[in-house]
């Protein structure tokens, strides 16, 4: 296959960047999207040029490093992540635009490699329980509905790959917080800190500077999990019970 | 200001908590609205439509309740703005060079515009019936002994100019479209999502967004032509 590229090109965090156009003549149609770019990457080191920054690791779908904006969708065409999108979805003569993930708490920090770990800071602000020390305890000793369960699992499927962000239209983190809150509010292990869990992701989301929801529902759309907007509803109801019924620890707490 | 209950409305959530509710609440006064316009296609000159409007600006509960309607309009279209900016903001410096528009609705990615519409509508709107009935000169008749202002007679008089009549067509296609994405996505801002109820919302949602819009557009195309 042969391809055109238009491929963001950016030197740094405070450099403006610029599209580049590459042709690309060797392009097989079982390779996947990041090796179809090692290819790239190759024949632009021997030319002594550059290669092109893009995030990956375990290129098996399961890190959620790997982003890429490919015409116009995050992962490509297909609902996946881009490290399991194949040549075989785009037509020999394309012409390809790939993008870094566009939002501002994730700055472009070259090329395609964007900054992500906003979302390790509303993770790190919420998104633990707590286990106390002493004897492992029984796997089996809380019991969990089966639906429960999977509904839980279903959120904790989420990769924290930013695809959801990278979707929507305000660049909004919800699917991704919504995922995280949720995963830990469907089970017993999560419920000590369960309304301090919620008002806290959502204070460092918003703190970040991620939009606001419009439900326009391209998160779930894009995101190569699946994970569910139903998540997002369940975040909402989080955050207003909580708002509503936490107790408020008084401003000069005892102690210091 | 940061006490728990500001700090829950200006956040993320709770700005968006108050566009579903006050949404909803124009919701309902579109049905309102809707019912008493349809007695302008009875066919007793005006008669039941002109008492419903003297009854509706003069009850003290109903003009209660349409100043804090205009309130929720206000509130609605003042965080409207706020969201669609910082909305925006979130995207960064630089923007997407190719989007593709597969993934969501044409009406959920453009609330915004549509809104606008509507509130040129109510503007342009208010200034005709609202602002002649409050604070102009409408010309009265007299049922059964009492002086009523004939407000059918303003209606008619702006339903005969075409370009009205198509203002009027095309901003219930906007509010239609408002409503197509909005009546639904009130419900999931609410938290309201469940699979036991998920098919009733959308259905309902979907049917609201289509026929109350038709209906309120029909009344002008109905008058114009005199069918
Ligand atoms: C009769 C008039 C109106 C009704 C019944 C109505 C109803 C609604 C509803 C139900 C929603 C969904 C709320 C949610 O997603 O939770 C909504 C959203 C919205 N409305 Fe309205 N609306 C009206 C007028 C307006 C006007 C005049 C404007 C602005 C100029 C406006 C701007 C918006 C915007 C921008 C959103 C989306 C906000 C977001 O989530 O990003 N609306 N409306």
């Amino acid at each position: 296959m042969k391809l055109t590229l238009k491929i963001w090109r950016q030197k740094g965090p405070h450099v403006k960047g610029e599209f580049k156009t590459y042709v690309h003549e060797h392009v097989s149609p079982d390779m996947s999207f990041l090796e179809m770019l090692d290819v790239l990457n190759t024949e632009l080191i021997k030319k002594g040029e550059e290669p092109i920054h893009f995030d990956h690791d375990c290129r098996e779908g399961i890190c959620g490093m790997c982003s890429l904006y490919i015409n116009g969708r995050p992962h490509g065409p297909l609902q996946t992540t881009t490290c399991q999108l194949h040549m075989r979805s785009f037509k020999d003569g394309e012409t390809i635009t790939i993008e870094p993930w566009r939002a501002k708490p994730f700055p472009v920090i070259k090329d395609l490699v964007v900054d992500r770990s906003a979302f390790d800071r509303i993770q790190q602000s919420g998104g633990y329980i707590s286990v106390n020390t002493g004897g492992a305890p029984d796997a089996n000793e809380i019991p969990i509905p089966k639906k429960i369960a999977d509904e839980a699992m279903d959120a904790a499927t989420c990769i924290g790959c930013g695809a959801c962000v990278a979707a929507c239209k305000n660049a909004s983190a919800m699917l991704f917080v919504a995922a995280k809150v949720s995963q830990l509010a469907l089970l017993p292990q999560g419920h000590p800190e369960r309304k301090e869990r919620v008002e806290r992701m959502v204070a460092q989301m918003d703190a970040e500077g991620f939009g606001a929801c419009t439900n326009t529902r391209a998160c779930e759309a894009e995101c190569p999990k699946g994970i569910s907007v139903a998540h997002i509803a369940r975040m909402n109801r989080e955050y207003y019970t909580a708002m509503l019924s936490s107790y408020e620890l008084p401003s000069k707490a005892g102690g210091e | 200001m940061n006490n728990w209950f500001s700090r829950f409305l200006t956040s993320s959530l709770g700005k968006k908590l108050l566009m579903a509710l006050t949404g909803l609440f124009l919701i309902l006064f579109l049905v309102v609205h809707l019912s008493g316009n349809l007695q302008l296609l009875k066919n007793d000159g005006g008669r039941s439509f002109n008492i419903y409007a003297e009854f509706m600006s003069t009850n003290i509960l109903i003009q209660t309740i349409s100043k804090l309607n205009f309130t929720f309009i206000l509130l609605h279209v003042l965080l409207s703005l706020y969201l669609t900016i910082q909305n925006r903001r979130a995207r960064g410096s630089e923007r997407y060079a190719v989007t593709s528009g597969k993934s969501s609705i044409w009406a959920s990615r453009n609330m915004g515009v549509l809104g606008t519409l509507v509130l040129i509508f109510i503007v342009v709107h208010l200034r005709h019936f609202y602002g002649e009935m409050h604070f102009g000169s409408v010309p009265t008749v007299n049922y059964d002994g009492k002086e009523v202002r004939d407000l059918a007679s303003v209606v008619d008089y702006w339903f005969s100019k075409d370009w009205y009549v198509a203002l009027y067509v095309f901003s219930m296609g906007a509010l239609g479209f408002h409503l197509w994405h909005g009546f639904v996505s009130a419900f999931q801002t609410l938290g309201l999502n469940h699979p036991k109820y998920n098919g009733l919302i959308f259905f309902v949602g979907k049917t609201f967004s289509v026929v109350v819009p038709a209906l309120f557009a029909w009344i002008p195309i109905a008058m114009y032509f005199n069918i």
